[in-house]
C-alpha cells in the first residue's frame, strides 16, 4: 500500500538541526515536498493556508507548543482530519495520553530511529487510506 | 541592621542621679553607701545589656525566618543545582557520544570512497587506453573482468557509504536533545539569580507578613508542575522519571496500543 510520496508535509521542531535530520529521513523515504515551521505560532497559519498532507510535530516548543498546535488542528474544521505525528523528548505516560486524547495518530519519543520514523509513517497512511480518508 | 547606638534620655537621667549620689557619698566618706550605687549602676548597665542582646536576638530570628520564607531557594539548593549538575554532566555524555558516532563514521566511509577513487581513476585510464585501441585482446579480457568486480563493489560500497551518512545524519540528535536540557539549566541558573537579588533586598528590610500558608504553596507547587508538564519537559535522564515515564518507544507504541491505537 504505497502512499502518495507527492504529498505534502510540514516539519514543526524549534532546533533547526533536528528538522534537517527528519526531512533528510523524509527524502530518504521519497517524501521530497516538505516544509518547515519553528513551532505552533508560525505552523498554524502555514496550515491555514492549505495544501499540506502530513503534520510532524515537536511537543516542548517556545511560544505554542505541539500539543496546543494539535488541539488547534483538530478544532479546525478544515484542518481536524490532518494526520499528525508527535516526534518527542516528553515521554511521562501522563503526556502521552493527553497527546492520545487530543488526536494525535502516532507518537516517536526521541531520540528516535529511522526505522521507527518510517514504521510510524507508513502506519499512519495504512490507517488513513484504509479509513477512506 | 545597626542598633541605635547610646543611651536613652531616661537612662541619662539616671546615670547622673546616681553618679550625683557616688560623689556624695565618696565625700562625706561613706565606703558602703558609694558601693551600693555603683551596684545600681551595674545593674542599670546590665539591663541594657540585656535589651540589646534582646534586640540581636530578635534580629537574628528574623534573618533565620527570610531564609526559611524562601522555601523554593532551598528546594534549588538541595535539588536542583545537583540535579542541574547531573544534566549538565549527560549533554557531556550526549555530546561526547554523537561526537565518536560521527567520527566512526568518516573513519568507516572514508577510507572506501578513497579506494573507490584510486580504482576508478585506474581503470579509467585504462578504458582510454582500450578506446585509443592500445589494448591488446588479453589485456581487454583482464580490464573488462575488472571492470565487472569494479561495478559491483562500486554498488556495495556506496550503500554502504550511504547507510554511514545515515548514521552521522541520526548522530546530529544530540543538538536537539541536549539544548533541551541546556535551556532548563539556564532557566534555573535564572531563577537562582532572582531569588539571590530577593534575598538581598528582604535581608536589607524589616519583614512585615510571613509568606503565604504551607497548604497554599503546594497547591502553587502542583500548579507549576502541570503547568511545565504541559509546556513539555524536555529529555528525561537515564535512570530518572520513574514509572510515569516510558523507557522508549516500545514502551510508548505498547502504552497507546492499551488506548486503542
Amino acid at each position: 500500500m504505497a502512499a502518495d510520496k507527492n504529498i505534502k508535509i510540514l516539519v514543526v521542531d524549534d532546533f533547526s538541526t533536528m528538522r534537517r535530520i527528519i526531512k533528510n529521513l523524509l527524502r530518504e523515504l521519497g517524501y521530497n515536498n516538505v516544509v518547515e515551521a519553528d513551532d505552533g505560532n508560525t505552523a498554524l497559519p502555514i496550515l491555514q493556508k492549505g495544501g499540506i498532507d502530513f503534520l510532524i510535530t515537536d511537543w516542548n516548543m517556545p511560544g505554542m507548543t505541539g500539543l496546543e498546535l494539535l488541539k488547534h488542528v483538530r478544532a479546525d474544521a478544515n484542518l481536524k482530519d490532518l494526520p499528525t505525528l508527535m516526534v518527542t523528548a516528553e515521554a511521562k505516560r501522563e503526556q502521552i495520553m493527553e497527546a492520545a486524547q487530543a488526536g494525535v495518530n502516532g507518537y516517536i519519543v526521541k531520540p528516535f530511529t529511522a526505522a521507527t520514523l518510517r514504521e510510524k509513517i507508513d502506519k499512519i497512511f495504512e490507517r488513513v487510506q484504509a479509513g477512506g480518508g | 541592621m545597626r542598633r541605635e547606638q547610646g543611651s536613652s534620655g531616661a537612662d541619662l537621667e539616671a546615670y547622673r542621679r546616681a553618679a550625683q549620689q557616688l560623689l556624695e557619698h565618696v565625700e562625706a566618706g561613706d565606703g558602703e553607701g558609694a558601693q551600693t550605687v555603683i551596684d545600681d549602676l551595674t545593674h542599670l548597665r546590665e539591663t541594657e545589656l540585656f535589651r540589646e542582646l534582646g534586640t540581636l536576638t530578635r534580629d537574628l530570628h528574623e534573618a533565620i525566618k527570610a531564609f526559611n520564607y524562601d522555601e523554593r531557594l532551598a528546594d534549588i539548593t538541595s535539588q536542583e543545582i545537583p540535579d542541574a549538575r547531573e544534566r549538565l554532566n549527560y549533554v557531556i555524555t550526549m555530546t561526547e557520544q554523537a561526537a565518536h558516532r560521527t567520527l566512526t563514521v568518516i573513519e568507516g566511509s572514508a577510507p572506501l570512497a578513497q579506494q573507490l577513487a584510486e580504482e576508478g581513476g585506474q581503470l579509467a585510464e585504462r578504458w582510454q587506453a582500450f578506446q585509443r585501441r592500445e589494448l591488446n585482446v588479453e589485456e581487454f579480457r583482464e580490464l573488462s573482468r575488472e571492470l565487472g568486480g569494479f561495478l559491483e563493489r562500486v554498488q556495495a560500497d556506496s550503500r554502504q557509504i550511504s547507510d554511514q551518512l545515515n548514521e552521522a545524519l541520526m548522530a546530529q540528535d544530540y543538538q536537539d536533545l541536549t539544548g533541551q536540557i541546556i535551556r532548563k539549566v539556564i532557566a534555573l541558573v535564572e531563577e537562582v539569580e532572582a531569588n539571590l537579588v530577593q534575598l538581598v533586598r528582604i535581608s536589607g528590610q524589616r519583614f512585615e507578613a510571613d509568606g503565604p500558608s504551607r497548604p497554599a504553596r503546594a497547591a502553587e507547587d502542583a500548579e507549576a508542575a502541570s503547568e511545565r508538564m504541559r509546556r513539555g519537559e524536555g529529555p528525561t535522564l537515564p535512570g530518572q522519571g520513574g514509572d510515569d515515564v516510558v523507557s522508549g518507544q516500545d514502551e510508548v507504541d505498547d502504552l497507546l496500543s492499551s488506548l486503542g491505537f
